[in-house]
């Protein structure tokens, strides 16, 4: 197949490209989140993003949640960006951090002011965005304005023996027009670790993966009560037929193809060393993994499945595979890309990829995925320890 | 091409996947290497489903699971060739 040199994105100030067009509301904290779902609300065309966290929160921990903040509202796929803080402080240090980018983003603080003033002055701002965003229109852009992140979910054996390899496969073809590519999920590396280290393209990168899978695995030993054999794998990996968690390692491993990674990057850090792959050190939990990535400026998701995981994440569109033939029946509604053919060897992993490849393009020229259409909108915040 | 009943990932794998909904006692299976593009067959002992692994050869407690080439886990109760495998007779190594 010849792979589309092209996609139609919304390019931003900053010279680089979204597949989507959202204006977001921003809330800094836990208690903003009524403001910010009342304004979303009142106003078409925005999107709210609640979440958990933002208070009293410090060290390592506060700075992600600032990566995390900024990162999303700095994401591509997201036109103008309201925040909303019941302090004034940390609210200015995400909206100048956005600001950089060059997109329209204005903060408002709810302390001294009460929901009711707030709701209606942000109301009028988000409206202002909100309509002038909807006269973007979508454009040309290099296929190397993909930033593509992947992350597997409820895998099981088929995940390992073809969708998974079907990323990888669609990863090999897409690097050398230039991608962004992401994959992360530091645990579910645990027993394919060396392997993986391998993988780094420099002694410098090799190291970093090692010293970041080792500062996981010391704190498992540290936290785990037994063992982990209760969450790694999970019940839906072990029904599925996955024993070990170095047989979901292996697997997993697979959709990264043949290639190795430039670098490691923390938790929700945005690449620095140009084209090409990169490792990013999250949780494996679904959600977790893709807001990290979101917020590290990628644009478009790689969801394999086995057992049929139904995340989706409010501005980084997910498209999901799956390989089993039982979850591409029963759960249809959530699944992008079939790829269940490669087990009954009607479809080889060339074909496959291909398949993803085209689906991947539609989705960056518009197509809803079903998580968009279905609604999915996980936006999860990782927090590293408890607040102060 | 029609007829694979289980897919091994390496030929120096000692386990295959079941690719079909079921293989039931006493089926002799169709089973594809995927690196050497190599097939092989083997007759099943147990009810396995889509998804798990029988064991392609006679494995003893202690043994090392290979899966992808690599070792995904050791045996804890003996397995013989055409056998389930499954968390009831294989162990991680991590904890």
């Amino acid at each position: 197949m010849e792979i589309p040199k092209s996609f139609l994105g919304y390019k931003r100030e900053n010279g680089r490209a979204g597949t989507r067009n959202h204006v977001i509301i921003l809330p800094v904290d836990d208690i903003s989140n009524a403001c910010a779902e009342a304004v979303a609300n009142n106003i078409k065309g925005t999107i709210a993003l609640p979440h958990s966290y933002g208070r009293l929160q410090f060290g390592a921990d506060l700075e992600l949640h600032f990566r995390t903040m900024i990162g999303t509202g700095k994401n591509p796929n997201v036109a103008a960006v309201i925040v909303i803080g019941i302090e004034p402080k940390w609210t200015k240090r995400i909206v100048d951090a956005i600001a950089k980018t060059g997109k329209p983003v204005e903060g408002f603080s709810i302390e001294g002011v009460g929901d009711i003033d707030t709701i209606a002055k942000v109301s009028k701002k988000a409206q202002e965005f909100s309509m002038w965003a909807s006269e973007i229109q979508r454009e040309e852009c290099p296929l190397s304005d993909l930033w593509i992140s992947v992350k597997c979910g409820e895998s099981d054996t088929t995940s390992g023996l073809a969708s998974n390899p079907t990323v990888g496969n669609l990863m090999e073809k897409l690097e050398p027009f230039g991608v962004h590519l992401c994959f992360g999920e530091t645990s579910e590396l645990t027993g394919a670790e060396t392997v993986c280290a391998k993988r780094g393209k420099t002694p410098e990168a090799q190291e970093k993966f090692m010293k970041t899978w080792n500062e996981y695995n010391d704190f498992i030993l540290k936290e785990a009560t037994n063992d982990l054999s209760e969450s790694q794998p999970t019940a839906g990996n072990i029904a599925g037929g996955l024993t070990t968690i170095e047989e979901k390692a292996f697997g997993n491993f697979q959709k990264i193809g043949n290639l190795k990674f430039i670098d490691v990057l923390e938790p929700a850090e945005e690449p620095s060393k140009g084209k090409g792959l990169y490792f990013m050190d999250t949780s494996s939990a679904a959600a977790e993994c893709v807001t990290l990535q979101a917020a590290g400026g990628f644009n478009i998701h790689l969801f394999p499945t086995g057992q049929g995981n139904i995340i989706g994440n409010p501005i980084e569109p997910v498209i999901k595979l799956t390989a089993n033939p039982l979850t591409a029946k029963t759960m249809s509604e959530h699944i992008d890309v079939d790829v269940s053919k490669i087990l009954s060897r009607e479809m080889n992993l060339d074909q496959a990829g291909d398949e993803l490849i085209k689906a991947t393009i539609k989705v960056a020229n518009g197509r809803l995925t079903c998580a968009e259409a279905l609604g999915h909108k996980e936006f999860v915040m990782t927090k590293l320890y408890r607040s102060a | 091409m029609a007829g694979t009943d289980i897919i091994i990932h390496d030929k120096k794998d000692n386990v295959g996947v079941v690719v079909i909904e079921k293989i039931t006692p006493n089926q002799d299976c169709n089973c594809w290497i995927m690196e050497n593009d190599d097939s092989t067959k083997i007759q099943s002992k147990n009810e396995i489903p889509l998804g798990h692994k029988i064991a392609m050869e006679d494995l003893k407690e202690g043994d090392t699971i290979i899966k992808y080439g690599h070792d995904i886990g050791k045996v804890v109760k003996p397995i013989k060739k055409g056998e389930h495998v499954h968390v009831h007779n294989v162990k991680t190594k991590k904890w």
